[in-house]
């Protein structure tokens, strides 16, 4: 009491002289500041990583062709002129195509010489020229101007990959290649034209006839059994801990360590899939399957946390607002508290989706890293996926894989996008207020 | 316990004067007692007030009367509480028949966030009331009417209910709640969100109900507990100090509590 009025006698008014209100200004401009710069930081890494992805991977859409004449003579294909598809199938077109381009260059006779000029063509020309022929068997007797593709030297030197300015010897189109390319643009034979082989095909040896559908389709086979496994699971896990759990030392224990799943590094479920997946159970190695069913395991923690937090977002009045009509908690949950929480689980998905899409790691464990020509067409087939692509890419030599590199990054990255985009859209578009 | 019960059921239950009978009832908050000993006796049709400072257990007492406690974790109650003679804790009870057996009322308006039609059809849908679906449109209507926000809401029942204003948002819960046709309906707080105007058409509304229905209140305005109900209880410290007709408990309490408390003396 004596204290009390001890303070009373000399209250203590606050500070308010300009000193240290100019300090306190300048104390909030200076956190402006560094925020601003934080955001401008981060932004310019993104917008650089962009940039050079994009300057580095929009030349892979396009692919320079070479127009050859080409006579398609019947007897060389169709000697019995029974046009049978068998036969036609079988037809030596390579021969028919390095003779197409020869003849454009009479004065190329040497063996070695003729060799590299054929060179300057892709692998795939016969199949080109194959396709034509199956697709329609008129053309045989007549000559017809056809585009095949060039090949990656050729295209990397038209892009411009490969300078002319750099000696001989060190760049792998030579002079004498120069001048039958500078002869073939004289004469308008070469044309950039839009690569459509890079969007429909698998993975090649040769970068021109390399595509990204191959680990596209691999990539979403993976996907849907890893949504198809860890939704329903990690949703009712989540619905179970949430609303049904009593709370006590063992579903303390079962959280904690959900939440230490998450943040297991991805390369230890690879190995888990690995040991238990293939070596126990005996599952293809390299099948979509099994890269799904490691996906999952590493998405579970990822979609139990989202929805549990979803569920929990939902407020008790709703819950209680059901049990006073008389719902059961069942039906109070599967009625009002899941259809709330929906969005926010959704969301949760659908990120844990957008980071299996991009997960290489544990691919690399159960044998996704491999060289896959076919489209996979079904989860036991072999298959790889887009993060892999990317990896195998990147490791290839040939200068036009750089470029396939990027390009197959910004396909990622553009499913990427589209997927946290949905999952923004819901949210904005389910957000519910009470 | 049992022995209890039939004490209890010396009456036949069904006519007796008292809807609920609660007789020694405790409840535990994990190690804290929120409420000692209780013996409240509700009266068939009659509006019941429960009073008292904050903290004194009476929003406790009245989710003892359709556990509702249940839900709580950590939360033990003790005691024999019976509904027209049988008691409601008993393991063999369907706790969900009891609920929709005595509804509930809570403090926030709490409508789901679907349409008006379809917070009323929801418990009659879950209980099988009105299979068709004229059936279901004459409940609502009839639900709705009864809670007097039938002319109001009857051109937007396919709004959402949240879209409603405070006071219609607690009408449509109060219709919510007569819609499976309860027996009993608890109220706790019902109108603390209210303003003065919303309050008195609930308050109006509370005393046409009581035709129908056996009606527990839990409020904190003692004029609302001295207009609307004929039984008061006055709790204290998780006490029930005093019992009464509200006319004698307000006028001339026998506990000193009591009349510290109606004349604000504490509280």
């Amino acid at each position: 009491m004596t204290e009390m009025s001890a303070s009373a006698t000399q209250i203590q008014r606050p500070d308010l002289s300009g000193k240290r209100l100019k300090r306190r200004y300048a104390a909030e401009a200076r956190f402006r500041l560094y925020g601003l710069i934080a955001v401008f930081a981060a932004l310019g890494t993104l917008v650089l990583l962009l940039f050079s992805i994009i300057s580095n991977g929009y030349t892979a859409f396009a692919q320079h062709h070479i127009a050859l004449e080409v006579t398609f003579d019947e007897a060389e294909i169709d000697p019995t002129g029974e046009r049978d598809p068998q036969v036609l199938r079988r037809a030596n077109y390579q021969g028919i195509a390095r003779s197409s381009l020869r003849n454009a260059f009479p004065e190329v006779t040497e063996r070695r010489e003729r060799r590299a000029l054929t060179a300057l063509m892709s692998g795939s020309a016969d199949q080109t020229l194959r396709e034509l022929v199956m697709a329609n068997p008129d053309v045989i007797g007549t000559t017809q101007r056809v585009w095949v593709k060039a090949s990656d030297e050729l295209d990397s030197f038209m892009k411009g990959h490969i300078s002319r300015d750099v000696p001989e010897s060190d760049r792998r189109i030579k002079d004498r290649d120069i001048v039958w390319i500078d002869q073939l643009i004289a004469a308008g034979n070469i044309e950039s034209q839009f690569n459509t082989t890079f969007f429909t095909a698998g993975d090649s040896r040769e970068p021109e006839q390399a595509g990204i559908w191959g680990a596209t389709v691999g990539s979403f086979l993976m996907l849907f059994v890893t949504l198809v496994l860890s939704f329903p699971i990690g949703v009712l896990s989540a619905i179970y801990l949430e609303e049904f759990a009593p709370k006590n030392r063992w579903t303390d224990l079962i959280e904690v360590n959900i939440n230490n799943l998450a943040a297991v590094p991805s390369i230890v479920f690879g190995l888990l899939g690995l040991a238990v997946f293939l070596n126990f159970f005996g599952l293809p190695r390299s099948a979509p399957l099994v890269g799904g069913m490691v996906l999952a395991l590493m998405t579970l923690p990822t979609i139990i946390i989202a929805a549990r937090a979803a569920l929990k977002a939902v407020p008790p009045s709703i819950r209680e607002a059901a049990l006073g009509v008389g719902a059961s908690k069942l039906q109070a949950v599967t009625h009002h508290v899941l259809p709330l929480a929906m969005p926010g689980i959704l969301t949760g998905t659908i990120l844990g989706a957008a980071q299996a899409l991009g997960e290489t790691a544990p691919l690399l464990m159960i044998g996704m890293v491999a060289f896959i020509v076919d489209i996979p067409g079904g989860f036991t087939d072999s298959a790889t996926a887009l993060p892999v692509q990317i990896y195998l890419w990147a490791d290839s030599p040939e200068r036009a894989f750089v470029e396939k590199t990027s390009a197959a990054i910004m396909v990622l990255l553009a499913f990427l996008v589209v997927m946290n985009a949905v999952a923004v859209l819901l949210r904005k578009r389910f957000e519910r207020r009470w | 316990m049992a022995m209890a019960a039939e004490n209890l059921m010396v009456q036949n239950p069904e006519t007796s004067d008292h809807k609920m009978i609660a007789r020694d009832v405790s409840v535990y908050y994990g190690e804290a007692q929120a409420l000692k000993n209780v013996d409240l006796d509700i009266g068939r049709n009659e509006v019941t007030s429960l009073i008292g400072p904050s903290g004194c257990g009476k929003s406790t007492f009245l989710r003892c009367l359709n556990r509702m406690n249940d839900v709580i974790d950590g939360c033990r109650v003790v005691g024999d509480i019976t509904l027209d003679g049988h008691d409601i804790y008993d393991t063999k009870l369907d706790v969900v028949q009891l609920r929709a057996r005595v509804g509930m009322v809570f403090q926030k308006p709490n409508p789901f966030p679907k349409s008006i039609y379809d917070n009323i059809a929801y418990g009659p849908r879950i209980h099988g009331l009105g299979e068709a679906k004229s059936d279901t449109d004459e409940i609502v209507e009839r639900s709705l009417t009864r809670a007097g926000l039938w002319k109001e809401v009857k051109d937007r029942l396919d709004k959402p209910g949240t879209g409603l204003s405070g006071g219609q948002q607690q009408r449509l819960c109060i219709a919510r709640a007569i819609a499976v046709n309860p027996e009993v309906i608890l109220m706790d707080e019902p109108c603390s969100a209210l303003d003065p105007i919303a309050t008195a058409k609930i308050e109006e509304l509370i005393d046409e109900l009581r035709q129908n229905f056996t009606i527990v209140i839990v409020t904190h305005s003692m004029q609302q507990a001295a207009r609307v109900s004929q039984k008061t209880a006055f709790f204290h410290l998780g006490d029930l100090v005093e019992c009464g007709d509200t006319q004698q408990l307000f006028t001339n309490p026998n506990d000193e509590r009591t009349q510290g408390y109606i004349t604000g003396r504490f509280g």
